[in-house]
């Protein structure tokens, strides 16, 4: 990185005291991790010839003075520099413990309603029925605020609030065209991205998206929510009947004689995840067959069907 | 008549619960915008801060995290912050995958997400980052967290992988690779075992087998190659990282 280095005079007879009475240095070396340097040699160079410095109406002795108004401390000289740093860093410190303070008070009232929505909850479970309908979803609404996991079910998902009713539906709209361009299925990954990046703010949980999603097929929305055996969770339109598709996929494995879940996704322009889930599915309707090595995992036509 | 009063009783008195959480939380969503005007900055400039919030949320019952639509979300932004470094997150493992079969170290995650962050953008730290994948696991992606050595290996693939496997990763994380022989005298483990375990993480494309190795073959995990961690994400990996 690039450096000045600033050459100085041996100290005079009658130099005031400061934080080191002298060093084996005769120099300061100045490094510039991130640029500034040019711009800094310029202004250094700049007061060293002017010495504005030794202009100072405090002179030549190191005051302290405190400004009534702003309550600041004002300081020339390294000894200043050090007071302001330590000021600075007990103010910092002062923030920190005030806001822990803060914070714990917060808590407190925070563990209050965490009391409460237990207490609620277990009259619900007590009284099922005589509860109303509204009332849950209102309770749900709290804990949805707060952020308190159903007491009931246990789940912090779930939930089926009225706000994850509108997000559903404003997913069916806004994905309506993604999921055409992609043949009609994304992953739910996929979809928290897509989703995100298009709002910039007040972003959605990745609980949020599920919860909504839960939700589409009962709302009877265009769109619905798909959990394969793996675990891996999909978005697919109405419309789209991944069986049907398997068949496709019959035929172009059939085509190429065999292919990896990596092969398939690049010959039809997939995910390699949803390209997997598709053979995976292919192999559990029986159409495919897999060839399991350390090569990779190969799927064939299953000819055990075809050529029985 | 006697149970049918005690029955309305009862409603009644979950109905003045609900109401008088009603106000309560009006009362708290006051206290938390004060708290955020006061403190909001630090929480995103503090990681540390954020962790002692985190925690504290923790221990009382409360997951800050769990709703973009609620208080500590919209007010403090905490919620934004993390949902943003999980998409981030997601980008670098989807464009990394092909390398390193979706297991990737924190630190590598960490560097590569910085990158991506860009030079003024607010500082993240590792706790950071585990916080916001443990969120993305509901997404069924298979995000996982797995410890080995002191630090963590990522997993963002719906790979299964067992006890046996995290454990034979955790013994590879020392040099970035691992033997047959090392696994039967550190584990004390049968051969086929071993085997099995090694043959299963070759598969998923997060072991690669080197045959030419002088001794016996060794099986490497590009996850743990520190050599390849400052490598850029190429435009080609970036490209896949975007669906």
């Amino acid at each position: 990185s690039a450096k000045i280095v600033v050459h100085l005079h041996p100290a005079s007879s009658n130099k005031e005291p400061g934080p080191f009475q002298s060093s084996k240095y005769s120099y300061i070396k100045l490094s510039f991790k991130e640029h500034g340097q040019i711009e800094f040699y310029r202004r250094l160079s700049e007061e060293i010839t002017q010495r504005r410095w030794e202009n100072m109406p405090t002179g030549q002795t190191i005051q302290v003075n405190k400004d009534p108004q702003a309550g600041r401390t004002r300081a020339v000289g390294i000894v200043g520099i050090e007071r302001k740093l330590e000021e600075k860093r007990r103010e910092t410190d002062k923030n920190i413990s005030e806001a822990f303070e803060d914070l714990s008070k917060l808590m407190e009232k925070a563990k209050e309603m965490v009391e409460l929505s237990k207490s609620i909850a277990n009259k619900i479970k007590e009284k099922q029925g005589d509860i109303t309908e509204d009332e849950t979803i209102r309770f749900k609404s709290y804990l949805l605020s707060m952020g308190i996991a159903n007491p009931v079910t246990r789940e912090t998902y779930g939930s089926g609030t009225h706000y994850h009713m509108q997000l559903a539906k404003q997913l069916a709209g806004i994905l309506q065209t993604p999921l055409e361009e992609r043949g009609g299925i994304m992953s739910l990954t996929e979809v928290y991205c897509l989703v995100n990046r298009a709002r910039g703010l007040e972003l959605l949980s990745p609980e949020d998206l599920v919860n909504a999603c839960k939700m589409l097929e009962s709302l009877k929305l265009p769109l619905r929510l798909r959990i394969f055996d793996s675990g891996v969770m999909v978005i697919e339109l109405q419309s789209h009947n991944e069986e049907e598709m398997v068949a496709s996929a019959l035929e172009t494995v059939s085509e190429k004689g065999s292919l990896t879940a990596d092969e398939f996704a690049k010959l039809v322009g997939m995910s390699v995840l949803l390209a997997k889930e598709r053979l995976l599915l292919a192999e559990k309707m029986g159409h495919l067959c897999r060839d399991d090595s350390v090569e990779g995992l190969r799927f064939y036509p299953n000819l055990f069907l075809t050529q029985s | 008549l006697l149970q049918a009063k005690y029955k309305e009783r009862g409603t009644v008195l979950a109905e003045d619960q609900l109401a008088q959480m009603s106000k309560q939380l009006d009362m708290f969503k006051t206290n938390l915008e004060e708290f955020a005007s006061k403190h909001k900055q630090e929480i995103r400039k503090n990681p540390e801060f954020r962790v002692q919030f985190q925690d504290m949320c923790a221990t009382i019952g409360v997951d800050p995290l769990a709703s973009g639509k609620g208080f500590w979300s919209e007010m403090l932004g905490v919620g934004d912050f993390y949902y943003e470094l999980g998409v981030q997150i997601i980008e670098v493992c989807l464009a990394l995958k092909h390398r390193n079969g979706g297991l990737i170290t924190l630190e590598e995650l960490h560097q590569q997400v910085l990158k991506g962050r860009g030079k003024f953008a607010q500082d993240v730290s590792q706790d950071d980052l585990l916080r916001a994948i443990k969120k993305l696991k509901v997404l069924g992606n298979g995000f996982g967290i797995i410890p080995v050595g002191g630090t963590y290996l990522i997993q963002s693939v719906p790979a299964e992988l067992n006890m046996d496997h995290t454990v034979v990763l955790q013994l590879a994380e020392k040099k970035g690779y691992v033997t047959v022989s090392e696994i039967r005298s550190s584990l004390k483990w049968e051969t086929e075992r071993a085997k099995q375990v090694l043959e299963h993480l070759l598969k998923e494309g997060m072991a690669w087998l080197d045959m030419q190795a002088a001794g016996e073959p060794q099986y490497w995990l590009p996850a743990l190659f520190t050599e390849l961690y400052s490598q850029e994400i190429t435009p080609e990996e970036a490209k896949e990282a975007i669906p």
